[in-house]
C-alpha cells in the first residue's frame, strides 16, 4: 500500500520520476550492462555454455600465474604500505615532530599524481638505464635491475600508502588520548599502553587500510605496465590478451578472477571492518596525547618520515630531471626538445584529454549530487538499488570496467567505441562514486527541514534542487569535480581500453613513450600532467570555490 | 463552521531492523476553519508523525488526509496548500530574511511588486521590519522563529502546522511568543494544527486538545475539558498533575454520585454517566483541590512524609490512613508557614473537582 503510494506520489511530481528513471536508465547502460557483457563472455562461447578459461584454470599457467602473482603483490604491498602508513599516521598524531604539515603534504603527492609516474621515476633510477643500475653496472659489474616483483612492491607500495596513512591517522585521532593517558596513569609502560590500549583500538582501522591498500594494488594497472618485467600480473595480463591476442574470453575470465578477492576485500572491509570500528567520531577534535612516545621513538620516527619522504620527492624530482634530458641513460645533457615535442606532436593527446575531461567533469558532478540528494532525501521505490548501483563501480576494478565498455559498446544499439563519448562515460561513471560520497555526508550535515520547507512551500523537485540544495552543498559539488577532473588527466586502468585513433589521452601517450623506452620523452609528459592538475586545482579551488562559496560562507 | 483538515484513520507503520513501529494507529480527527487545535502527547507519541502526514513529508500506511474537503493523500508538499513552522525552523541559511519569506511567493509567480508588499506586510506583522537584508545566523533565536513563522504566513495557506515551534527558545520567551502566535492567529483565523509535547503551551493556545499516546487519539477537547473531565487516566496525568485514590460508589441522587474513598471517607461528587452504585471507581483529585487543615478538621487526617518548596507554592506528600499517598499543593506557602515533615494535618477535599474515572 505504502509502496503503491510511493509510486503514484511519484506521478504528481513528474520531474522527480524523471529524473529516477533518467538515472536508474543510465546506471543500468553504464555500469550494469558492461559488467553483464564481461559476466556473459567469460561463461559463453559462440552463444553456448561454456567458461572453458574456467575450467582450465589450475592447468593453464597463463592464468593461475597473474593471479597468484597479484596476490602476492598485492599481499606485501598491503602489509608494507600500512606499516608505513601506521609510521605516518602514529607521528602525526602522537607526538610532536617538526614538519608534520609537509610530510602531509608530500604524502598526498602519489594520490594526486598519476599512479605510475612512480613506476617510472623508479625505471630512472633502476630500471635498465637508471643511474644506480649503470653506477653497479660500471663500478661493480654487478647487472641488477628492479622490473619485476620487487619493482612491483616498491612502486606500489609508495603510490599507495598514503591510503593507509590517511585512514589510520582519522582512526588514531579519533581516539581519545585519555585512553592512553590513564593507561599510563594507571603505571603502565609507553610500551605497554601502545600494545594493550593504542594497537588493540586502532586494529579495526589496521585492518581497514590493510584491504583498502590490497585492492589498490590488485587494480593497479599503470605501475605493472611500466615495471612487471617477466612478472605478470592480472591487470596487464588482461590487456594484453584484448590488444596482443583480441582474445576477448580470456580478458573477460582473467578480469573475473581479478574481481573475486577485489570483491572480497571491498566487501570486508565496508561491512564487516567497519562495524567493529572503536572510534567514535564526535566530529570535535580531541588534543593528541603527547605523553604516550619516547624522544627516542619521536626522532626515529621523524627519521623514518624523513627518509620516506626523501624518497618520494627524490622520485618526482628525478621525472622532472628526466624530462630534461636527451634520452635518459643514454645521452642526459639537458635539453628542452621533450617538451617542445610535447606541445607539438603531442599536443592532440593534450587537448584531448582536457576536451575530455571538460566534458566528464560538469556532468559526473552534477550526477553525483543528485543521485546523492535522491539516495538521501527522497523516497521512491528502489531507492536502496540506486545508492548500491551508483557505488559498483567503485569497487570494481578498472581493467574490468574497460573491458565492459569495449564489450557493451562496441557494436549496435550502443555504438560508441572510437568517440570521446566511450571516455568520458568511463570517467564520469568510473569516479562518480567518491563525488556521490562526499555530498551525501555534506547532506548529512544539512538540516532536512531546509529542503521540506522549501517543498512545504510551494518548489517542485526542480527548484528546490536548484535554488536551496545545490547551493548548500557547493563545496562537495566542487570538490568532487576536482575529483573528476584530476582522475580524468590521471587515469588509465579502465580507458586504456577505449582510446582510440581519434581519442587519445596524455596518459596513454606516456605509456607509449614508456614502450618505446623514450624515459625523457614519457617523463615530460609525466610533468605536463602534474602540472595541469596542479593547475586545476588550485583554479577550481580557489577561484572557482571562491566565487561560489562567498555566499554560502557568509551565510554561516 | 467547516472542516479544513480530516484525518480519516489515519496509520503509520515504521519500518526499521525487522521491527515495525506504529507510530500513528487509526487516528481520526477533524479542524474547523480557524480553529487551533493542538497534538499533545509524551515524546514517541506519534504527534509529529500525524503533522507531516498532514503536510504530505510522510506518506501513510493507511487511512486519508482531507483539506478543505478534498482528498489530498496522494499529493506530494509543494502540491498541498499547507505551510509549516518547523522545530528547527528549516531557514535557508544562503538567503536573507527577505528572500526565505519571499521565496514561497516567488515559486507562485506573483508579480515581483506584490512580492515586496506582501512580504513587507508580513514582516510588520511578526515585527521584524528593518531586518530584511540579515542573513538568519545574523538573527537571535526569537527572530528566526518569527521568520519561519512570517515565512509560512506568507503564503495564506488554507493550514498552517506548527511542529513544536517554540521548543529552542528559552522559556520567557516562550511564554511571550506562543502569546503573539496566538494573537495573529485569532486576528487572521488561520485553521492551525499545532504539535507540543508542552501541556502548559498546550492549554495557553488551543481551542482544542488532541491527547495522544502511542498513536492512538485519548481524548480531544477544549482545555479546561481536558483538565476537569479527563477521559482516562493516560490523560489525567499527562495533563496536569494528578493523585489516584481507589474509590467505591455507594449511591446515587439529584446529579450527585456519593463516594467512600479506601480508608472509609464518605463524600459527594459531580456524576459522571456510567457510574452505579456499587460500582468501583478512581477518583482523580488534583493537587490544588485539597485543603491542608490543623489536625482533626476536614474530612480525614494525614501526616506530612515530605514537602519541597518553590518560592509560589509548596508541595507535600501527605500520607492517608488508607495507606494511600496524596499530593497536594499548597499556594502562597509563605502566608500559612512550611510544614515539616511528620506534622499530621486535616485534609478536605473539594467535592467539585473530583472525577471519577473506572477503574
Amino acid at each position: 500500500m505504502e509502496r503503491y503510494r510511493e509510486l503514484r506520489r511519484l506521478v504528481h511530481d513528474p520531474f522527480l520520476l524523471l529524473l529516477v528513471t533518467l538515472v536508474f536508465a543510465l546506471l543500468a547502460l553504464f555500469i550494469v550492462y558492461p559488467l553483464v557483457r564481461v559476466l556473459a563472455t567469460s561463461l559463453f562461447y559462440r552463444g553456448e555454455f561454456n567458461p572453458k578459461y574456467f575450467l582450465q584454470f589450475f592447468e593453464r599457467r597463463y592464468l593461475i600465474r597473474p593471479f597468484l602473482n597479484s596476490l602476492t603483490v598485492g599481499g606485501l604491498v598491503a602489509l608494507l604500505g600500512t606499516i608505513i602508513g601506521f609510521a605516518f599516521a602514529y607521528a602525526v598524531t602522537r607526538t610532536d615532530i617538526p614538519g608534520k604539515s609537509v610530510f602531509k603534504v608530500i604524502a598526498t603527492f602519489p594520490i594526486i599524481s598519476p599512479p605510475f609516474l612512480i613506476a617510472l621515476a623508479a625505471i630512472l633510477l633502476l630500471g635498465n638505464h637508471g643511474l644506480i643500475t649503470e653506477f653497479l653496472r660500471t663500478r661493480f659489474g654487478i647487472d641488477w635491475d628492479i622490473y619485476g616483483l620487487p619493482g612491483l612492491v616498491l612502486t606500489e607500495t609508495l603510490a599507495y600508502f598514503p591510503l593507509a596513512f590517511m585512514t589510520l591517522e582519522g582512526v588514531l585521532s579519533g581516539i581519545d588520548p585519555a585512553l592512553e593517558e590513564s593507561a599510563l596513569d594507571l603505571g603502565a609502560s609507553r610500551l605497554r599502553t601502545f600494545f594493550k590500549v593504542t594497537l588493540p583500538l586502532a586494529t579495526p582501522g589496521i585492518a581497514s587500510a590493510l584491504l583498502l591498500v590490497f585492492i589498490r594494488s590488485l587494480e593497479d594497472f599503470g605501475n605493472p605496465i611500466v615495471i612487471q618485467g617477466h612478472y605478470p600480473v592480472l591487470t596487464t595480463q588482461a590487456y594484453l590478451a584484448v590488444t596482443g591476442m583480441y582474445n576477448l574470453p580470456l580478458a573477460a575470465t582473467l578480469s573475473v578472477i581479478l574481481l573475486v578477492p577485489t570483491l572480497l576485500a571491498f566487501v570486508l572491509q565496508r561491512y564487516w571492518v567497519s562495524r567493529r570500528s572503536y572510534v567514535t567520531v564526535t566530529g570535535r577534535p580531541t588534543p593528541s596525547s603527547l605523553k604516550a612516545t619516547t624522544p627516542g621513538l619521536k626522532w626515529g620516527l621523524f627519521g623514518v618520515l624523513c627518509v620516506l619522504s626523501g624518497i618520494i620527492l627524490l622520485f618526482y624530482g628525478l621525472v622532472f630531471y628526466g624530462s630534461l634530458t636527451r634520452m635518459w641513460g643514454l645521452d642526459n645533457t639537458l635539453t628542452l626538445e621533450n617538451f617542445r615535442y610535447v606541445f607539438s606532436t603531442g599536443l592532440a593527446y593534450l587537448l584531448d584529454t582536457l576536451k575530455i575531461a571538460g566534458m566528464a567533469t560538469p556532468i559526473g558532478g552534477i550526477l553525483a549530487v543528485v543521485i546523492a540528494y535522491l539516495v538521501t532525501r527522497k523516497r521512491f521505490p528502489g531507492r536502496g538499488l540506486m545508492d548500491f548501483l551508483s557505488m559498483l563501480n567503485f569497487a570494481i576494478p578498472g581493467t574490468i570496467v574497460g573491458i565492459g565498455y569495449i564489450l557493451a559498446f562496441h557494436n549496435p544499439p550502443f555504438r560508441l567505441t572510437g568517440t570521446a563519448a566511450i571516455i568520458a562515460l568511463v570517467f564520469i561513471f568510473r569516479r562518480m562514486p567518491v563525488g556521490i560520497r562526499e555530498a551525501v555526508a555534506m547532506l548529512q550535515q544539512v538540516d532536512p527541514a531546509i529542503e521540506e520547507a522549501a517543498v512545504d512551500l510551494g518548489a517542485g523537485f526542480a527548484r528546490a534542487f536548484r535554488r536551496i540544495v545545490l547551493p548548500l552543498i557547493s563545496p562537495a559539488f566542487i570538490s568532487g569535480m576536482v575529483y573528476i577532473f584530476v582522475r580524468c588527466v590521471t587515469a588509465i586502468s579502465a580507458v586504456v581500453f577505449v582510446v582510440s585513433a581519434q581519442w587519445q589521452l596524455i596518459t596513454v601517450a606516456l605509456l607509449h613513450e614508456v614502450d618505446n623506452a623514450d624515459l625523457s620523452q614519457a617523463a615530460a609528459y609525466g610533468v605536463v600532467i602534474i602540472v595541469v592538475v596542479l593547475g586545476v586545482i588550485l583554479l577550481l579551488d580557489n577561484v572557482l570555490g571562491k566565487l561560489i562559496l562567498r555566499r554560502w560562507q557568509r551565510a554561516r | 463552521m467547516p472542516v479544513e483538515v480530516r484525518l480519516q484513520g489515519l496509520t503509520k507503520v515504521f519500518h526499521s531492523h525487522r521491527e515495525a513501529v506504529v507510530a500513528v494507529d487509526h487516528l481520526d480527527l477533524e479542524v474547523e476553519k480557524g480553529e487551533l487545535v493542538t497534538l499533545l502527547g509524551p515524546s514517541g507519541c506519534g504527534k509529529t508523525t500525524t503533522l507531516r502526514l498532514v503536510g504530505g513529508f510522510e506518506i501513510p500506511t493507511a487511512g486519508e488526509v482531507y483539506l478543505g474537503g478534498k482528498r489530498v493523500t496522494h499529493l506530494p508538499p509543494q502540491r498541498r496548500d499547507t505551510a509549516t513552522v518547523f522545530q528547527s525552523y528549516g531557514l535557508f541559511p544562503h538567503m536573507t530574511v527577505f528572500e526565505n519569506v519571499a521565496f514561497g511567493l516567488k515559486v507562485r509567480r506573483l508579480p515581483r511588486e506584490e512580492v515586496r508588499r506582501r512580504v513587507r506586510e508580513a514582516l510588520r506583522l511578526v515585527n521584524l521590519e528593518g531586518l530584511e537584508r540579515r542573513y538568519p545566523r545574523e538573527l537571535s533565536g526569537g527572530q528566526q522563529q518569527r521568520v519561519a513563522l512570517c515565512r509560512a504566513l506568507v503564503i495564506e495557506p488554507r493550514v498552517l502546522l506548527f511542529d513544536e515551534p517554540l521548543s529552542n527558545l528559552d522559556a520567557k520567551l516562550r511564554v511571550e511568543t506562543r502569546e503573539q502566535i496566538r494573537k495573529l492567529q485569532k486576528e487572521l483565523g488561520i485553521t492551525s494544527l499545532y504539535v507540543t509535547h508542552d501541556q502548559a503551551e498546550a492549554m495557553a493556545i488551543s481551542d482544542r486538545i488532541a491527547v495522544m499516546n502511542e498513536g492512538r487519539l485519548q481524548q480531544i477537547g477544549p482545555p479546561y475539558e481536558i483538565y476537569a473531565h479527563p477521559a482516562n487516566r493516560f490523560v489525567a496525568d499527562f495533563i496536569g498533575r494528578a493523585n489516584f485514590l481507589r474509590a467505591r460508589v455507594v449511591g446515587s441522587a439529584d446529579g450527585k454520585l456519593a463516594v467512600e474513598l479506601a480508608g472509609g471517607v464518605r463524600l459527594e461528587v459531580p456524576a459522571v454517566a456510567g457510574f452505579e452504585p456499587g460500582t468501583e471507581a478512581v477518583a482523580v483529585v488534583r493537587p490544588e483541590a485539597v485543603d491542608i487543615l490543623p489536625e482533626g478538621e476536614g474530612d480525614v487526617t494525614a501526616t506530612v512524609v515530605f514537602g519541597h518548596y518553590t518560592g509560589s507554592l509548596a508541595t507535600y506528600k501527605l500520607a492517608l490512613p488508607s495507606g494511600e499517598d496524596l499530593e497536594v499543593e499548597v499556594l502562597s506557602p509563605q502566608e500559612k508557614g512550611f510544614l515539616p515533615e511528620g506534622t499530621r494535618v486535616g485534609v478536605r477535599f473539594h467535592r467539585q473537582s473530583i472525577h471519577l474515572l473506572e477503574e
